[in-house]
């Protein structure tokens, strides 16, 4: 791996996007577990998120992938500041917004928005659609020109739904509407970030396109910038100019879609990439094959050094020992940071599989002897 | 498991002394006082003074809570005689020691809620698990149905009706009343049959409903059919998988049921005329015995939290999730 | 199914090559708002030893099909019609008993969400043992060392330890393998796998499908796999059942059905699905409106409130008149066979590249 200079992080090229409309750095949640006797203290944490380095541009669309545990839920909750930081910074828009108070929010409160997952629990089932959209106008005193109601149903025929349904409740909506009148609601403020927290996983396929089209259309026409959080990879590659995958709490891999899809340099990356189930024109013709062993690891007891270690097949004592830094490596481009002391090529083919899980092994070794 | 009884255990003592100070600061706030109402309509100031220190009433606030506390650990003296630890104090009213005084009431008590237990177990939990496995059948509809009626009675209105029924008109029981079982144990029985049963009958109403409600939830968990899946009996699912679950519940309303009765099954004892804890936390409250209401109300919350660990052992019999996190 | 044949009238594949047969099956729920036609009028085979896909999305009938194979259905609230032959036995008009004894034996279930599935109250060791204790009249000790044994195919390390373990001390990935193993404990010769990593993390789920596969080479079992996912049944399935409104849609082999489409709900689902591999700039398609309520199903066409091409089709047949699913494979539509060879040549391929 002689060849693999790493250069440090520059300064001010993590984004593609000249301006940055949020800038995350060192970001860090760690709950507290409580336990011990005769008095209850603090006897250990769960490291959601540890030391997350992150941008979104004005107007950019980042996606933030990994699998569940891996903190980017809790990420998406900290910038949107429903949870407090442990530690880092949270600047937006030159503002440092990482332990500001509720009034100094106020004016950023406004700003950004979030998407939610479940359509069915976010919203209220006592409300009508008019008055779901229209509350945060109110909460935030905002009186468009013409009147909020107005402005709700110019907001209802933007993401395709009837301006009719104004007094309906959400109940008398399918999933995908109820996603749609989710995204009215945090269109209502003008924001100019909305977070998404795996806004299309509840929706059944052919409801998830429509809601993927509509957010497409709005981060364009309007020129929001948005930070997607997903577990699909496709749907993300589908969403977002610039990727970012986490693990156990860190980003280990960051760059723009080409770089992150088609050039992955962490192992983890192109593990992920290889699990995918692809609808494939030949049989998965030269794709990798990379079936790692167990689950994720415990958030509360990460690995030490770098924590894809314990199922990477690459994993040398370095590894264990001291914590690989997110860097461009040689020969990526500018803004592809990768944690890895001993990356892979910059390919999604293989010729050999990587099979560490013992069970596939074991059966697959008797099969080939037969 | 021992560290978690450790630990419940202190914190119940710690509730046990907050509920006492409570009790103590609110009765001593309250606007009348026991001296005053001994003294009677012609009181003259000496024979008031001479009445509040007989009682101790005299001494400091702090002084009277502390002297009440310490007696429970370490008995105390009172000019009548000792007290011996636990010592719940002197009644005003009575003179008799607090503590004797509830030993003498409790039996009475004790068999209502112990007898009322096994009625409204076997009964209202069985009908109930009878009920959800023949789901929809005509034996579910008459218990659902009998116990719909019956939960919405009450026991002081259930009460006189039996006692007319089975002693005024008929005269085939004896009025109810307590007499101990070592002493004549048919006469333990009859004596406290009627009120048992009248309160068991409205509590194995609830149960019923209780136990058939959560056995039809735990029926439609995926666990529940999973093990059907594997080709398990329906009976064999009913009995190990699903009733595992639906016990959960069923432990906590008993563990919040059974304290509450063993500290005074009040409504029980006033319809029935028996003398029990109920009855004897009236007579201090109208009587403004502070020593007595003391008594019965450390009494009554010693036995809450006592059943409060108890649900919580239970709980992790249960449930490994609870034992073993 | 070998039996398959290009022909859409081919006579209906029987004997023994057939190994699970289900005919014109029709499940309905009384509800309080009514009948609902779960599952209306399908057909279909499974062959032994290889894996059958049933692909549709929430609502289309396909989980309660499969309970129904089992007999899980709850027969106080829902009536069933047709016949379901698993070699040779009918399972319709089986009794209680007849099918107890095959569940867990002849045909096992893994079902999507491990934690839920598996009881929290005994140990997985426990409840692995107790299908093969029941069928096999297996004594506790070699019930545990059939346990132990499985659990070791599947990936569990130190298996003679996790056996006394709770499956709440399971990892997610662990608990489906826990799962998987319980249903293999008896070797059945069907196996019904019902959305079984929908709950997993995407490189759990590579594992268990790769190990699922590698089970299925080494045990012949049949399996039928639901998914909504059709990534996961290209990688999974040998014949493809595309299902809507409780009614098959389109069938044949899985790459007849996923690389030559013939139905328009099928070209809705592929192309409204995000792909690793598809151009970045091509828009998705989604499919307009939203699945029917099978309280009140359309009429005709189930899927025609949403069909992009049914004014092809002359006249009001497809909302008067139900098109037919032939044998082997076929699709349920009025669009005449060049209609649709040309429709997805021209329209529908340049979407999926």
């Amino acid at each position: 791996m002689s060849e693999n200079l790493t250069l440090p992080a520059p300064q001010g090229t993590t984004g593609t996007s000249a301006e940055n409309l949020l800038e995350v750095k060192g970001l860090t949640k760690h709950f507290p577990i409580y336990g011990g006797f005769p008095i209850r203290r603090k006897v250990g944490a769960v490291q959601a998120v540890d030391g997350v380095d992150l941008t979104v541009g004005v107007a950019e669309s980042v996606g933030l992938v990994g699998e569940s545990g891996c903190g980017k839920s809790t990420t998406g909750r900290l910038i949107t500041r429903l949870l407090e930081p442990t530690a880092g910074t949270i600047t937006y828009a030159g503002q440092d917004i990482t332990h500001a108070s509720r009034r100094q929010l106020a004016p950023v409160r406004s700003e950004i928005q979030m998407i939610f997952q479940d359509p069915y629990s976010s919203l209220n089932p006592r409300q009508t659609v008019g008055s779901i959209i229209k509350s945060p106008m109110e909460v935030n005193g905002i009186e468009p020109e013409g009147g909020r109601e107005k402005k709700v149903r110019e907001l209802l025929e933007l993401v395709g739904l009837n301006p009719e349904h104004y007094n309906r409740f959400p109940h008398e909506f399918s999933g995908g509407q109820r996603q749609r009148i989710g995204v009215a609601r945090a269109l209502a403020l003008n924001p100019k970030l909305i977070v998404a927290d795996e806004p299309v996983s509840a929706l059944d396929v052919s409801i998830q396109a429509q809601v993927v089209n509509l957010l497409k259309e709005v981060q364009k026409e309007l020129g929001i910038a948005f930070l997607f959080i997903a577990h699909d990879l496709a749907v993300v590659r589908h969403f977002s100019q610039r990727v970012a995958v986490m693990y156990l709490g860190k980003v280990v891999e960051v760059g723009d879609r080409e770089s992150i899809y088609n050039g992955p340099r962490h192992p983890y990356t192109h593990a992920l990439l290889s699990a995918v189930p692809e609808v494939s024109a030949e049989e998965d013709a030269g794709r990798e094959r990379i079936r790692l062993s167990g689950d994720v690891p415990s958030p509360i007891h990460p690995p030490s050094g770098c924590r894809f270690r314990t199922r990477c097949w690459k994993a040398q004592d370095k590894c264990a020992t001291e914590e690989p830094p997110l860097v461009q490596l040689s020969g990526n481009r500018d803004g592809h940071l990768t944690a890895c002391h001993f990356p892979e090529d910059p390919t999604t083919q293989r010729d050999e599989d990587v099979v560490l899980d013992p069970a596939l092994r074991s059966l697959e070794e008797s099969a080939s002897e037969d | 498991m021992l560290q978690f009884i450790l630990r419940r255990t202190v914190g119940a003592l710690v509730t046990l002394f907050l509920i006492g100070a409570a009790t103590f600061f609110l009765f001593v706030a309250a606007p009348s006082d026991y001296a005053s109402l001994a003294c009677g309509k012609d009181c003259s100031p000496q024979r008031l003074e001479d009445i509040r220190q007989a009682l101790g009433l005299n001494l400091p606030i702090a002084q009277q809570f502390w002297d009440f506390m310490s007696g429970i650990f370490m008995g105390r003296d009172f000019p009548t005689g000792h007290c011996s630890a636990p010592c719940l104090g002197q009644s005003f009213y009575s003179g008799d020691m607090v503590w004797n005084t509830i030993m003498d009431r409790f039996p009475t008590t004790l068999t209502l809620t112990a007898g009322g237990a096994v009625v409204f177990l076997v009964v209202g939990v069985g009908a109930g698990m009878i009920s959800a496995y023949k789901r929809g059948s005509m034996l579910d509809k008459f218990a659902t149905g009998t116990s719909m009626v019956l939960s919405s009675f009450q026991i002081y209105f259930l009460g006189p009706i039996v006692l007319w029924i089975f002693v005024y008109s008929t005269g085939w029981m004896d009025n109810p009343q307590y007499t101990p079982i070592t002493q004549d144990p048919w006469g333990w029985f009859t004596g406290m049959l009627l009120p048992t049963l009248v309160m068991a009958s409205i509590f194995t109403a609830q149960y019923t409903r209780m136990a058939r409600s959560s056995m039809i939830e735990q029926l439609a968990e995926e666990h529940v059919r999973t093990a059907r899946a594997k080709g398990m009996s329906r009976k064999y699912v009913f009995y190990r998988y699903a009733w595992r679950g639906a016990l959960i519940p069923i432990v906590t309303v008993l563990g919040i049921d059974l304290s509450s009765m063993l500290g005074g099954a009040v409504v029980t004892e006033l319809t029935f005329s028996l003398q029990g804890i109920g009855r004897l936390a009236v007579d201090g409250a109208i009587h403004k015995d502070l020593p007595m209401t003391m008594g019965v109300m450390l009494f009554g919350a010693f036995f809450i939290l006592i059943f409060n660990i108890l649900t919580d052992i239970a709980y992790a019999w249960i449930d490994p999730r609870v034992r073993l996190s | 199914m070998t039996t398959l044949t290009k022909t859409e009238d081919a006579p209906a594949p029987t004997g023994p090559e057939s190994f699970l047969s289900v005919r014109d099956l029709k499940v309905q729920f009384s509800t309080e708002d009514g009948i609902v036609k779960a599952v209306d009028g399908l057909s279909f085979d499974v062959e032994r030893g290889k894996t059958l896909g049933i692909v549709g999305e929430s609502g289309s009938g396909k989980s309660v099909t499969n309970l129904t194979i089992l007999g899980l259905h709850n027969p106080r609230s829902s009536t069933v019609d047709g016949e379901i032959v698993l070699d040779g036995k009918e399972l319709v008009t089986a009794t209680e008993r007849e099918l107890e004894q095959l569940r867990g034996n002849k045909m096992a279930m893994i079902f999507q969400d491990p934690l839920t599935a598996l009881s929290p109250f005994y140990t997985v060791g426990r409840q692995l043992s107790e299908p093969y204790m029941k069928h096999r009249g297996a004594s506790k000790k070699e019930a545990r060392d059939r346990a132990i044994q499985m659990l070791e195919k599947v990936g569990i390390p130190q298996p003679k330890v996790r056996f006394d373990d709770y499956p709440h001390q399971f990892s997610g990935g662990m608990r489906q393998r826990a799962m998987i193993a319980m249903a293999l404990m008896c070797d059945p010769d069907l196996l019904i796998a019902d959305e079984p990593t929908t709950a997993l993390d995407v490189t759990v789920q590579a594992q268990i499908l790769d190990l699922l596969k590698d089970l299925q080479q080494e045990f012949g079992s049949a399996i039928i796999f639901i998914t909504h996912d059709l990534g996961v049944i290209s990688h999974m399935a040998d014949d493809l059942l595309v299902m809507y409104a409780g009614r098959a849609v389109e069938r044949g082999s899985v790459r007849e059905v996923l690389h030559d489409p013939r139905h328009p709900y099928t070209w809705g689902l592929l192309s409204s699905m995000p792909r690793l591999d598809s151009d970045i700039d091509q828009q998705l398609t989604p499919i307009p409106g939203s699945p029917p309520s099978l309280l009140n199903p359309p009429s005709g066409c189930p899927f025609h409130p949403r069909c992009a091409f049914r004014d092809e089709v002359p006249g009001t047949l497809c909302t008067d008149v139900r098109p037919p699913l032939g044998e082997g494979r076929s699709t349920a539509c009025h669009l005449t066979p060049e209609q649709k060879q040309t429709i997805f040549i021209d329209k529908i391929q340049p979407r999926l590249r």
